[in-house]
């Protein structure tokens, strides 16, 4: 990057040969790792995208976390409880990428908060009947791991590592929530339109979550150049339309796009355009449950805070008492 | 935030370090933040070994790792590159000579 007119110019020089370094390593598809030498936009990009990421994990607990307590049986409860855990983890993952870049996990939080750092627009989106748990898992998981696979090959390491335990994790959601469909479209009618009105609820926000289209991007062109980023938003939204028609018509439902048809010379499917003032709108914060999914995070950390306290004072006091570490089991690290 | 005495400080950030079975070295894994080696321990079991993972699980503060840099150009590791006749390829055997 450009130095300021006060430093030496020693530093320029060095400078120019770390960027040409790190440019050599981009192109040559070498990984960074944490504490290479790298270009400060590079390193707030990944820190954005990635506690973006982050951030919608953590809030996408809340959509079927409603639906725990009132799962139709046991193991449709546990199976929730899984999932619902797992993004959990998936967050927890993802802060832990973005803290090898120099965040701080309680400035991350303060940030999504406060809403200065956004999340996925797709959670803020309600979840009126319990086919929704269903068609979430099958089209925002299954979005996500169009998007997520090929960050599987993303320029920063830790990033992609993530990335990786991230997407075997998805595979179960994306099947658990088609499973759930499956048995629901074999039971009564009701359960049927229950299942086609959450896609048709669905279908549009899914759409977008792969982002503005490649045009009105401004961020892709220098992710893509990073190879942080392996894919347009228009190819992944393609794609993922490609992979759901086949599934969509051995389940039974309508995809709710009437210039959705198969084309034979590009080989791909051709649909209609996403109400991008919507997903806009959405961003801007006046979506269906925007101010409830940031009151419910507020308040969870809020609440949570004499928990922290506690801890960190019982750590203190077992630390004034003894030596540290003794009071693990398995104490030798061979 | 709290009102403690340093209300923005958080948790210590701990890395993690898995066997995945027996055999095998403990490999790191990633981050996370307790309140103290105990909480750090059962936090890694919870976040990095729901599907059997692992088999033993180490966590150290990430403040007490002392690292080189990860620059490949670090002269820091010149020392083993010009040593090629620590690698058996150095040596010319004729093609006779056999299990060698």
């Amino acid at each position: 990057m450009t130095t300021t007119d006060s430093a030496p110019s020693a530093t320029g020089g060095a400078e120019q040969e770390l960027q040409e370094r790190f440019d050599t390593s981009i192109a040559k598809d070498r990984r960074i790792e944490p504490r290479d030498w790298m270009p400060d936009g590079y390193r707030k990009t990944l820190v954005r995208q990635i506690a973006q990421h982050a951030h919608s994990e953590i809030i996408g607990m809340q959509p079927e976390g409603e639906w725990i307590t009132r799962a139709p049986s046991l193991r449709r409860k546990a199976i929730l409880f899984a999932k619902v855990q797992d993004e959990a983890g998936h967050g927890l993952y993802l802060y832990s990428a973005a803290e090898t870049l120099g965040a701080e996990r309680t400035e991350l939080t303060e940030r999504l908060i406060s809403g200065r750092q956004k999340y996925s627009s797709i959670f803020n989106y309600p979840t009126p009947t319990f086919a929704d748990v269903g068609v979430i898992g099958w089209f925002v998981d299954g979005a996500a791991i169009c998007n997520q696979v090929p960050l599987c090959r993303s320029s920063y390491g830790p990033y992609a590592r993530a990335m990786v335990r991230i997407c075997k994790e998805e595979s179960f959601h994306q099947r658990q929530g088609y499973e759930l469909l499956m048995t629901m479209v074999r039971g009564t009618e009701e359960q049927r339109r229950m299942v086609q009105d959450a896609v048709d609820r669905w279908w549009w926000p899914s759409l977008m979550m792969f982002g503005p289209p490649d045009g009105d991007s401004p961020n892709s062109a220098a992710s893509m150049a990073w190879k942080i980023k392996r894919h347009t938003n228009d190819e992944l939204r393609s794609r993922f339309v490609d992979m759901t028609v086949p599934q969509a018509e051995r389940l039974g439902v309508t995809l709710p796009d009437p210039e959705l048809r198969w084309n034979p010379e590009r080989g791909r499917h051709d649909f209609g355009t996403p109400d991008w003032s919507e997903l806009q709108r959405v961003i801007k914060g006046d979506g269906p449950c925007n101010a409830e999914r940031m009151t419910r995070r507020r308040t969870a950390h809020e609440d949570g805070a004499w928990v922290r306290e506690a801890a960190t004072a019982h750590a203190a006091k077992q630390a004034a008492r003894g030596p540290r570490g003794s009071h693990t089991e398995e104490g030798t690290a061979a | 935030m709290s009102d403690t005495d340093d209300p923005k400080a958080g948790w210590p950030l701990y890395e993690v370090f898995i066997r995945g079975k027996r055999g095998l070295n403990h490999v790191h894994v990633g981050s996370l933040h307790a309140a103290d080696d105990r909480m750090a321990l059962t936090h890694a079991r919870d976040l990095y070994t729901r599907r059997n993972e692992g088999v033993s699980i180490w966590v150290v503060l990430s403040g007490h790792i002392t690292a080189s840099t990860r620059d490949e150009k670090d002269p820091f590791f010149a020392p083993s590159a010009d040593k090629i006749y620590r690698h058996p390829t150095f040596y010319d055997i004729p093609d006779d000579v056999p299990h060698i």
